[in-house]
C-alpha cells in the first residue's frame, strides 16, 4: 500500500510495515516537548500515572517561554514547578530565562529534532518541524504526560492534502504570505485531521525560515501535521545544527491525496489575514486605508533571523509612525545576539521601535504589548481570535514581516513598496 | 454513559481564547478556570451554567491553542456533553484524554436549539430531544478510543496499564 511521507514516519515508529489513514496506532516518541502553561498540567498528570521517571531524560524538553521572563507571581509559580519537575528528573534540555527561546524557534536551533523523527509538543504550533521532514504535532498536557511516562503518543492516521509548489517568490514576498493565501484558500479546518505535504520544484526558493513558517501554521488551516519534502536546504541545516543521524522519508510514487493543490509562488502577493480568523485573508493591494496602533515583529512564526533581516532591511533609516508601538521580539537568545551584530537591533531602536527579550508575551495576550479596547494591531504571529491579543473588542491583522515593517512606518497596513 | 441536560448553543469556530482566554493561564486551578470558561464569547456563560448542562456547537469547534485549560474549564463549569457539527483534533483528543464526553453531529447541531434539553445514550449512539421529541444518531467511537474513555480518561489507562 503507498503511503504518504507522513504515514511512513508514523509506520516506522509504530514498528509497522505500513499503515493507512484511519488506523489507530501507538507511535514511539522522539521528543516530548512542554512549555510553562502546559507543563504544570502535565505535571501533574504525570504524577498521578505512578511512573518514577520520565522514559528519557533526553527526549523531554521543557521551555519556559509563554509568560515567561516571568509576568506574574502565578506565572512564576507554573515556571518553578517546572524547574523543580526537570531538576528532579534530571532532564537534560530545560530551558529557562537566559537559555530560553521561543520553543519552535529553539527546538531546531538547537538541533533537538531531526528529519524522520516523531514528535509531540504540548503546544499547537508544534507542528513546525514538519519543515525538517519530521512528524511533528501538538498535544494537550495529558498526551505529554504520557508521552512522558511511556514514550509514546496514540493517533489516528491522517490522511493528505498535497501542495505542488512551483515558482519563485516575488521580492518582499515570503512564506508567511504563501502560508496566509493557502488558509484563505483551504479555510480554518480545511486540512482539519489531515496532513498537508508540501513538495514540488517550488521547494528551491524557500529558505528553512520560510518552511518553518509555513509548517509553523498548519495548524491554522486545522491540519494534524505540515510536512515538506527533504532535499538539499534541508539536509545542510539539519548538518549544521545536529549531530544526530536524519532519517529521510520520502512519500511514495503512487501516495494517496485527498486533494492536491498546485501553487505558484510567482502569483503569490502581500497577504494579511484580517479578524478574526487566519482565513479571512486579502491582498494588500485590494484594501482600504487601516489604522493601526500597534506592530508585533516576532513569535514562533516569524522570529527568525531572517525575519528580523527583512524587517530591519525595511526600517533602515525611517522612524516609526506617530501614534504606532512597534514591538520586536528576537525569538531565541542567538537570533538576539546575531540581529545585534548585524546591526538589526539599532536600526529597530533608531526608528523608534523596542526589543524585547524572547517571548510568545503578545501573541496570546500574555505580556509585552496588550491591546487596549478599540485597538488594530498587524503583527506576525498567527492568531488573530476574538480577545487574542488583548481586548475582545481589538483587532489584530496577520501579516509577513516585511508588511509589518511597513505598515509600522507608514502607520496604517502597507505594502513594503509604499514605504521603500 | 448517559446524561440529560439543558443545552447552551453556540455557532462556528469557537476558539480556546473565547473558551478559556490565556490571560488565566497563569493557573491550572480547574474551579478557577471554569469561572472564566467562555468569558470572551458569553460573559453569561459562568454564572448560568448548572451542572449537567449540554454545550452545543458548529464546525470546528476547540479550534486553536493546545491548551488543555480548555476542556477542563468546560468540564470543571459542570458541562456533562459538548456536541458539536465537528471538533479540531487538538480539542478532540484533550477531551478523550481527560474524559469530557463529546460527540460530532451536523444533524443534531443544527436541530437543537438553545434550552432544548436532551438525552444522550452514548453507549447505545443516541442523542433523544425531548423538547421536540426528535432523536438523532451519533456514530460510536472506534473501540481504542472506547478503551480510554472506558478506563476514565489517559492517566488512568497508563496507570492500570492498560495503555503501556
Amino acid at each position: 500500500m503507498a503511503m504518504t511521507m507522513t504515514q511512513k514516519i508514523l509506520a516506522a515508529h509504530a514498528g509497522l510495515d505500513s499503515v493507512e489513514a484511519g488506523q489507530l496506532i501507538l507511535v514511539n516518541l522522539d521528543l516530548v516537548l512542554g512549555n510553562d502553561i502546559t507543563s504544570p498540567v502535565a505535571i501533574k498528570a504525570f504524577n498521578q500515572m505512578g511512573k518514577e521517571s520520565v522514559f528519557d531524560k533526553e527526549k523531554v524538553t521543557m521551555v519556559m517561554d509563554h509568560f515567561a521572563p516571568n509576568k506574574d507571581i502565578k506565572a512564576a509559580q507554573q515556571c518553578m514547578m517546572c524547574r523543580n519537575f526537570c531538576g528532579a528528573q534530571e532532564i537534560t534540555n530545560f530551558y529557562d530565562v537566559g537559555q530560553m527561546g521561543i520553543e519552535h524557534a529553539l527546538l531546531p536551533e538547537k538541533g533537538l529534532v531531526v528529519s524522520g523523527d516523531a514528535v509531540i509538543g504540548a503546544d499547537s504550533h508544534t507542528c513546525t518541524y514538519g519543515a525538517l521532514g519530521a512528524f511533528s504535532t501538538g498535544v494537550g498536557s495529558t498526551d505529554m504526560a504520557c508521552g512522558m511516562a511511556i514514550g509514546k503518543a496514540w493517533f489516528k492516521v491522517p490522511s493528505a492534502i498535497k501542495f505542488e509548489l512551483k515558482g519563485k517568490l516575488q521580492p518582499y514576498v515570503s512564506g508567511k504570505d504563501v502560508i496566509l493565501h493557502i488558509i484563505g484558500m483551504i479555510g480554518v479546518d480545511g486540512a482539519l485531521y489531515k496532513s498537508m505535504e508540501f513538495m514540488g520544484e517550488g521547494l528551491a526558493s524557500l529558505s528553512m525560515a520560510d518552511r518553518l513558517c509555513m509548517a509553523n501554521m498548519a495548524i491554522e488551516a486545522g491540519a494534524k501535521n505540515g510536512i515538506f519534502a527533504v532535499d538539499e536546504i534541508t539536509k545542510a541545516y539539519v548538518k549544521e545544527h545536529s549531530d544526530r543521524e536524519p532519517v529521510f522519508y520520502a512519500a511514495d510514487e503512487d501516495a494517496v491525496y485527498e486533494q492536491t493543490y498546485v501553487i505558484d509562488l510567482s502569483e503569490i502577493k502581500h497577504t494579511v489575514a484580517f479578524p478574526h480568523l487566519p482565513e479571512n485573508t486579502h491582498t494588500v493591494d485590494e484594501i482600504d486605508e487601516i489604522k493601526i496602533d500597534q506592530v508585533v515583529i516576532g513569535s514562533c512564526t516569524n522570529g527568525r533571523l531572517e525575519d528580523m533581516a527583512a524587517a530591519a532591511a525595511i526600517m533602515e533609516g525611517k522612524k516609526v509612525a506617530k501614534n504606532v508601538r512597534c514591538i520586536v521580539i528576537p525569538a531565541t537568545q542567538k537570533i538576539y545576539l546575531e540581529a545585534m551584530e548585524k546591526g538589526y537591533l539599532k536600526t529597530f531602536i533608531e526608528a523608534g521601535a523596542v526589543v524585547s527579550t524572547p517571548t510568545c508575551g503578545p501573541c496570546l495576550g500574555g505580556h509585552m504589548g496588550i491591546l487596549a479596547e478599540g485597538e488594530k494591531a498587524v503583527a506576525t504571529t498567527n492568531r488573530n481570535f476574538v480577545g487574542r491579543m488583548g481586548h475582545t473588542e481589538s483587532e489584530i491583522y496577520l501579516a509577513s514581516p516585511e508588511v509589518a515593517a511597513a505598515s509600522a512606518i507608514a502607520g496604517k497596513i502597507a505594502a513594503p513598496k509604499e514605504v521603500l | 454513559m448517559k446524561m440529560t441536560g439543558t443545552v447552551i448553543k453556540y455557532g462556528d469556530n469557537v476558539d480556546t481564547d473565547v473558551i478559556i482566554p490565556a490571560r488565566y493561564l497563569n493557573t491550572s486551578d480547574h474551579k478557577e478556570l471554569a469561572s472564566h470558561c467562555m468569558e470572551d464569547l458569553d460573559t453569561t456563560f459562568a454564572s448560568r451554567v448548572k451542572d449537567g448542562d449540554i454545550m452545543v456547537a458548529g464546525w470546528n469547534f476547540g479550534c486553536g491553542s493546545s491548551r488543555e485549560h480548555a476542556p477542563i474549564a468546560i468540564k470543571a463549569s459542570g458541562i456533562s456533553l459538548v456536541i458539536a457539527k465537528s471538533f479540531a483534533r487538538i480539542f478532540y483528543r484533550n477531551a478523550i484524554n481527560i474524559g469530557l464526553a463529546i460527540v460530532e453531529s451536523e444533524a443534531a447541531a443544527d436541530a437543537i436549539a438553545e434550552g432544548n434539553v436532551i438525552t444522550a445514550d452514548l453507549d447505545n449512539g443516541v442523542l433523544h430531544n425531548e423538547t421536540t421529541g426528535e432523536d438523532y444518531a451519533v456514530e460510536p467511537f472506534p473501540a481504542f478510543i472506547q478503551t480510554i474513555i472506558e478506563n476514565g480518561g489517559l492517566v488512568e489507562s497508563i496507570k492500570n496499564g492498560s495503555i503501556k
